[in-house]
């Protein structure tokens, strides 16, 4: 029983920090689905946004605002930061770039990322700063069948149900409103959906700031989980190999992937490791993303790829 | 003096059907074009034209039917055998490679017949150096003979359309094909560059013997060029003859005003 | 006035095709190469300003030279043929652990087998271009996917190689000759009797290399290769059909991109570190390498050279300048900067000029012909 117990733990411990990946691996999809933009630049994002919030929550606590308020505040802040963010990105970056090809607009978020992380650090700081938005301590579960009973953080359960909720948000948004349609146009066809009077210049403006306001609530269960720094912006290059499992354009792809990417490296690590050295976290995600990629090059959720001349 | 079109079939393509999904390309369509000759594919938008040339050049592959090409018959053709057996062709949306000069594009249809490896190439100096120079010469006459030399070294990017579907045209020849398939070489030019293209066909025909299959709208120049034409419509051949048969044909003259059936 | 091709006919393709075909290009060139075959050296020995100390030759110089070679190769991958690779640093790591055991003598114990393999320790220059060569043949594995994926799957592959190979040489203790502390040294720089040690001898080395190299793939680019790869990053589907092979341009791309990373691998591991760990290939590496690439120019020889400096002298300059101002700061203030300035310009580049630097200095070079005529 002891076996099989502590399995259990690390799975459910590896599909609840999949849960994680997923809250990121959405706004990549989100900025996909709708722009066909691959933005390199979520991880800075979330950097971003972290750093946005928690600053802003330590300023407004020590000012004496009571703690309801400061996250109210604070997560206002945040989220106008995140605005801001979208508008200048699709004004001086990826509006000038509308009729490039993939690549170019790739390696362009690429310099974006940068330009985030250079700037977030410079003004907000760049020390590790703890988060105290949702509880951590654990639940002790089935304690009668498994010695010790199993492990569960309150965290990650917080995590799963938030992902769960946007998930299921976020498909409405893209399969029933008009606004979405409007989204999956522009993905298609830049040019096409231009030409049909819909505004580009706007829609980009929303889809970012939507992919910024998911980058915050990822923050935040980030945050809790690490503390606010920089390698975040580490964990959140993890969610490539989470996409490409579940399928670029596939919301549910996301969160499947993640569940995957997160159980299969937690599992790999812990029974795999010992014998080969340990570390292996470190590149499981990628080569099991290469595997499938050979097998299944749209991923398990994703589209089919069609070329033409 | 055109070249006398000789009996010899070069391509045979033989009840050739493609679908997408729902919507039938091409239905059992079969013609054959004979060496020598200037043979024009025609019909309405969406008869299937593109279609046949992507299938007869290997980038569709056919649900049924068959391809006999100088003698052999297969299934289905793949692009780097039609490449190597001797055909090339040209698009409709201009398929060059953006990046490069006028000069490099037709340089890059001499690929097939650049014998240097790669460790020649690196060195440069020797065999390599004086492959490339008997390449250039060769290319340098197909220049000369479309008229582009001013703009050789111009990125093909910044050509207006018409020049670069004479670049696209030379790098087809510098493949020096038995087969040339044209795809709406025409579209797009005005009446002086259609008349130069339509020149430079006939003497591609003339000088260098090589088999034309075109797609063209221009019913004048159809008529004019070709020697046999084939008829399409909602992928299948409803026609095939002389120009001057095939105007007089029913079908074709129903399916070109839009009659219902 | 001065650089007019007024007067310079080519009557032969050999003169139309030369690297250099305009005269004051040349001149411009043998000058170059005579100032850093001769003229460094000399200064340097006499310790004459600006090599008043070994400063400039051993923190910018040397750095220079090694990083430009690699991103010749990152430019033959990315910038001729068309496949992004985020996995640089790996192929750097390869070349130099691979050069640092052939250096200091393979054995591979089979006991299973009954035998060992056993290699001893080979001469320098075969040890830095056989880890070159063992960098390539990683290269190609890499490159086989690459038909069936492309763009940013390519991309995310070359993170799995990055991350694969980080743990590998970290882990593996094999590779560090079973160093305690996971760093390692490199064997004495002997290349047939002479031992290079010295500043001024690190700096002609590597300068031979480059220059070697740099000939090498300028040759290739302008070949049949060259247009292959550049066919194949234009639009692949049309180059099939003119008879290129897909596979065959792509798996020579990752091949020579390897080898010659590979080789600046093992010479920034070798000349450059001499003692070094993993973490000198990491990610952050991989993606400097394509900075240095997309900032010079895609597609460039020079360009590679360009971006090189480019990404060197940037941080020297916003340590120095603040601080001759009477403002210095912080390193991380400069570190933040750095990564604001380069994201900036590439988005800038990438906007305005993708070809980068090379490009800009090409034009600069267009209306130099024409001066002081405005067109």
């Amino acid at each position: 029983m002891i076996a099989l117990g502590q399995f259990l733990e690390v799975l459910i411990g590896g599909l609840m920090s999949g849960v994680l990946y997923s809250l990121v691996a959405l706004g990549f999809v989100l900025i996909f689905k709708a722009s066909g933009v691959f933005n390199f630049a979520q991880g800075a994002m979330v950097l971003l946004a972290g750093l946005a919030l928690v600053r802003s929550l330590d300023l407004l606590v020590a000012a004496g605002f009571p703690l309801w308020a400061a996250i109210a505040l604070g997560i206002g802040f945040a989220a106008l930061i995140m605005a801001i963010t979208a508008w200048l990105v699709e004004r001086f970056v990826i509006g000038p770039l509308v009729n490039q090809d993939g690549l170019t607009l790739f390696m362009s978020t690429i310099g974006v990322t940068f330009v985030l992380e250079g700037a977030s650090e410079m003004i907000f700081g760049s020390d590790v700063y703890p988060l105290r938005l949702f509880p951590t301590d654990a639940w002790f579960l089935f304690e009668s069948v498994f010695p010790g009973g199993i492990l569960v953080n309150k965290l990650d359960v917080w995590g799963g149900l938030i992902a769960g909720t946007l998930v299921a948000g976020l498909a409405i948004f893209f399969q029933r409103t008009k606004i979405g349609r409007a989204l999956r146009a522009v993905a298609d066809d830049h040019m096409a959906a231009q030409s049909v009077g819909i505004p580009i210049s706007w829609i980009w403006f929303v889809v970012w700031l939507v992919a910024g306001l998911v980058a915050l609530v990822a923050a935040t269960v980030w945050g809790t989980k690490l503390g606010v720094q920089f390698s975040i912006t580490f964990l959140a290059l993890k969610a490539l190999p989470v996409l490409i499992i579940g399928g670029l354009t596939s919301i549910p792809g996301a969160i499947v992937g993640g569940l995957i990417v997160g159980a299969g490296e937690k599992i790999a690590e812990v029974f795999l490791g010992p014998s080969i050295g340990g570390g292996i976290e470190y590149w499981f995600a990628y080569v099991l993303a290469l595997a499938v990629l050979l097998v299944r090059p749209q991923g398990l959720f994703g589209e089919r790829i069609i070329e033409r001349i | 003096m055109r070249a006398p079109a000789t009996k010899d079939i070069l391509l045979q393509v033989e009840g050739v059907s493609l679908a997408f999904g729902g919507l039938k390309a091409l239905r059992e369509v079969s013609f054959n074009i004979r060496k020598g000759e200037i043979r024009a594919i025609i019909g309405p938008n969406g008869a299937g034209k593109t279609s046949m040339l992507n299938v007869i050049n290997g980038f569709y592959h056919p649900d049924q039917g068959s391809i006999t090409f100088k003698g052999l018959t297969r299934p289905e053709m793949r692009p780097f055998e039609a490449a190597r057996g001797g055909i090339a062709r040209t698009f409709q949306n201009v398929a060059l490679f953006k990046g490069m000069s006028a000069l490099d594009n037709i340089m890059a249809g001499r690929t097939l017949r650049m014998r240097r490896g790669l460790l020649w190439q690196m060195l440069r100096y020797g065999p390599a150096a004086t492959e490339e120079i008997e390449h250039r010469n060769r290319v340098e006459e197909i220049i000369d003979f479309l008229e582009i030399e001013a703009i050789r070294k111009v990125p093909v990017a910044r050509l207006p359309y018409g020049l670069q579907k004479r670049v696209e045209l030379g790098r087809a020849l510098a493949m020096e094909p038995d087969l040339l398939l044209l795809d709406e070489p025409m579209a797009g030019m005005n009446l002086e560059e259609k008349e130069d293209m339509s020149r430079f066909i006939i003497d591609v025909n003339t000088h260098y013997g090589t088999t034309i299959a075109l797609i063209e709208h221009d019913m004048a120049v159809v008529m004019d060029l070709s020697d046999r034409v084939a008829v399409l419509d909602h992928g299948l051949k409803i026609a095939d003859g002389t120009p001057g048969e095939v105007k007089k044909n029913q079908a074709v003259i129903e399916a070109y005003l839009g009659v219902a059936h | 006035m001065l650089y007019r091709e007024a007067g310079q006919f080519k009557t032969t393709y050999a003169e139309d095709m030369a690297v250099f075909p305009i005269r004051q290009d040349r001149i411009a060139l043998a000058m170059l190469v005579g100032v850093a075959f001769i003229g460094v050296p000399l200064l340097a020995n006499f310790h004459v300003w600006p090599f008043s100390s070994d400063y400039l030759l051993w923190a910018i110089l040397l750095p220079f030279l090694v990083l430009a070679l690699a991103a010749i190769g990152v430019n033959i991958l990315v910038g001729y043929c068309g496949q992004i690779s985020l996995g640089s640093g790996a192929f750097m790591a390869i070349g130099a652990y691979s050069a640092y055991k052939l250096g200091t003598g393979v054995h591979i114990p089979l006991s299973w087998l009954g035998f060992a393999i056993s290699i001893p320790a080979l001469p320098m220059l075969a040890s830095i271009l056989l880890g070159g060569l063992a960098a390539a043949c990683v290269g190609v594995l890499f490159g086989i996917p690459s038909l069936r994926i492309k763009g940013l799957y390519l991309a995310v592959a070359t993170l799995a190689a990055q991350f694969f190979f980080d743990w590998v040489f970290l882990r593996v203790p094999w590779f560090t000759n079973y160093a305690p502390s996971g760093s390692v040294n490199a064997p004495e720089l002997n290349f047939f009797g002479l031992v290079v040690s010295t500043p001024i001898e690190r700096y002609l080395l590597c300068l031979s290399f480059v220059t070697v190299f740099a000939v090498l793939a300028k040759n290739l680019v302008r070949g049949n290769l060259g247009r292959q790869w550049m066919a194949i990053r234009d639009m692949d589907i049309a180059a099939e059909l003119i008879g290129i092979r897909p596979l065959y341009a792509k798996l020579t791309a990752f091949a020579v991109s390897s080898f010659i990373t590979g080789i600046a691998g093992a010479l920034w591991a070798f000349v450059y570190l001499g003692s070094w760990e993993p973490l000198a290939f990491s990610i952050d590496r991989s993606l400097q390498l394509l900075f240095m690439v997309i900032i010079g120019g895609l597609g460039s020889i020079m360009g590679s050279f360009v971006g090189a400096a480019f990404i060197l002298i940037l941080p020297i300059m916003l340590n120095l300048v603040p601080t001759q101002l009477g403002v210095p700061l912080s390193t991380q203030t400069i570190t933040h900067l750095e990564f604001i300035i380069f994201g900036s310009l590439i988005c800038y580049l990438l906007i305005k000029e993708p070809h980068g630097f090379a490009r800009l200095i090409s034009i600069g070079k267009e209306k130099l012909r024409l001066w002081p005529f405005p067109y």
